[in-house]
């Protein structure tokens, strides 16, 4: 009778106080990967970028940034993506941006293009000569230095 | 017993309402994701990162990292021909901002770090409650709710990858961006990598370029002697690479 009852109290517990998919699919909780996949997203991808600014996209096919996917630059897009109108994308510091994967360093590919910025601009905004989708000078002559300077 | 038409009309809504609690976590209701049609891993060309940070600032922001945690991180290998044993390695900020110029003897490169997606995990064999655990798509996944912080698993992990919280004190690592890959996204890492260094992939999708590229490149994983069927494949490493 004892054991029936304890039995009977530990089935009770068990029931109430494991979760109900714990064991769906091992020893967790099954619900937890649905719970995980239901997160929002904070980078859109750059195939919903290129669906609406196609000019970027045909400026980009013309030089080697073709490769750099959008919020590689811009940054975090979805929910500029989710209403184009009210969320406009960040104004980027080309200076300090372009440096991040163009300042020289002897730990990248000795193919990569690498520049000392303080020899090579002196602090100038890389997009007052390079047209950052497209970056090569005599391809796409940007604004002119003294404009982009004032 | 005879299903009449009333008992029809007594048993449907509790049909349903257990349906409802059998469907209840299922990721198959994803629409178009297939937990086992998919063994997610990925590739690291090193020859190909530039230390730009791009990835250590992109899964911060797409995961909510607290500062000074990284589900992701670069390091930068400084290995001289007198000292290929004990290289210098370095990671200012998980590497999150770039790298400042360094000394160009020896051999400089870096390498990208994230959690392996061990198929065969210390992690999750040590954790306690079940709250750390492989989905059947190949992904170590932490179940916040059930977490006890008690840090075994961090402790367990031999590369590093976990830390605490200390917004919710619970265990955290790379979920391999699981909200994304599960919604046909790539992982934001390699979403904004602008050399293509990182490549997610998908080991049981035929058509996934992964498989050409194991067919024709040497490729490593870290500290295969913890026989932990790491999934993150490397391209290119050196032997100093720990």
């Amino acid at each position: 009778m004892v054991i029936a009852i304890a039995v009977t109290v530990f089935a009770a517990l068990r029931t109430a106080l494991v979760p109900r998919s714990f064991g769906q699919y091992g020893h967790y909780r099954g619900a937890a990967i649905a719970e995980t996949a239901a997160r929002p997203i904070a980078f859109a991808g750059h195939d919903v970028c290129e669906a609406c600014h196609t000019e970027v996209v045909d400026q980009k096919k013309q030089g080697k940034h073709v490769v750099v996917p959008c919020e590689a630059c811009h940054g975090a897009l979805a929910k500029h993506a989710d209403d184009p109108a009210s969320v406009k994308p960040p104004k980027l510091d080309t200076a300090v941006l372009c440096a991040r994967c163009h300042e020289a360093n002897s730990a990248k590919p000795k193919g990569f293009p690498q520049v000392v910025t303080a020899d090579h601009s002196g602090g100038i905004a890389c997009d007052s000569c390079h047209q950052p989708h497209r970056p090569k000078i005599e391809d796409s002559p940007a604004k002119p230095a003294t404009e982009a300077r004032k | 017993m005879e299903i009449t038409r009333r008992r029809l009309l007594v048993l449907l809504p509790a049909a349903a309402v257990a349906w409802k609690f059998v469907l209840a976590g299922t990721p198959e209701a994803s629409p178009n994701y297939k937990l086992t049609e998919h063994w997610w891993s990925m590739l690291i060309d090193i020859p190909k990162c530039i230390g730009c940070g791009s990835c250590v600032r992109a899964c911060a922001q797409e995961n909510d990292v607290p500062d000074g945690f990284y589900r992701t991180w670069v390091e930068r290998y400084r290995v001289t021909d007198w000292k290929i044993e004990r290289p210098e390695v370095e990671s200012p900020d998980g590497g999150k901002l770039g790298f400042p110029p360094n000394q160009s003897d020896g051999k400089n490169f870096f390498v990208p770090k994230l959690c392996n997606q061990c198929a065969d995990s210390p992690c999750t064999q040590v954790c306690p409650v079940g709250a750390t655990f492989v989905t059947p798509d190949g992904v170590v996944l932490v179940d916040k709710t059930y977490c006890l912080g008690c840090r075994y698993c961090v402790q367990a992990c031999p590369y590093g990858c976990r830390f605490i919280n200390p917004k919710t004190n619970t265990a955290e690592k790379c979920s391999l961006c699981y909200h994304r890959i599960t919604k046909g996204l790539t992982t934001a890492c390699c979403e904004v990598c602008p050399t293509g260094a990182r490549q997610l992939a998908d080991l049981k999708n035929p058509k996934d370029p992964i498989h050409e590229f194991l067919k024709t490149h040497t490729v490593q994983v870290l500290k295969p002697h913890m026989a932990t069927q790491a999934k993150v494949f490397y391209n290119g490493m050196d032997g100093s690479v720990r």
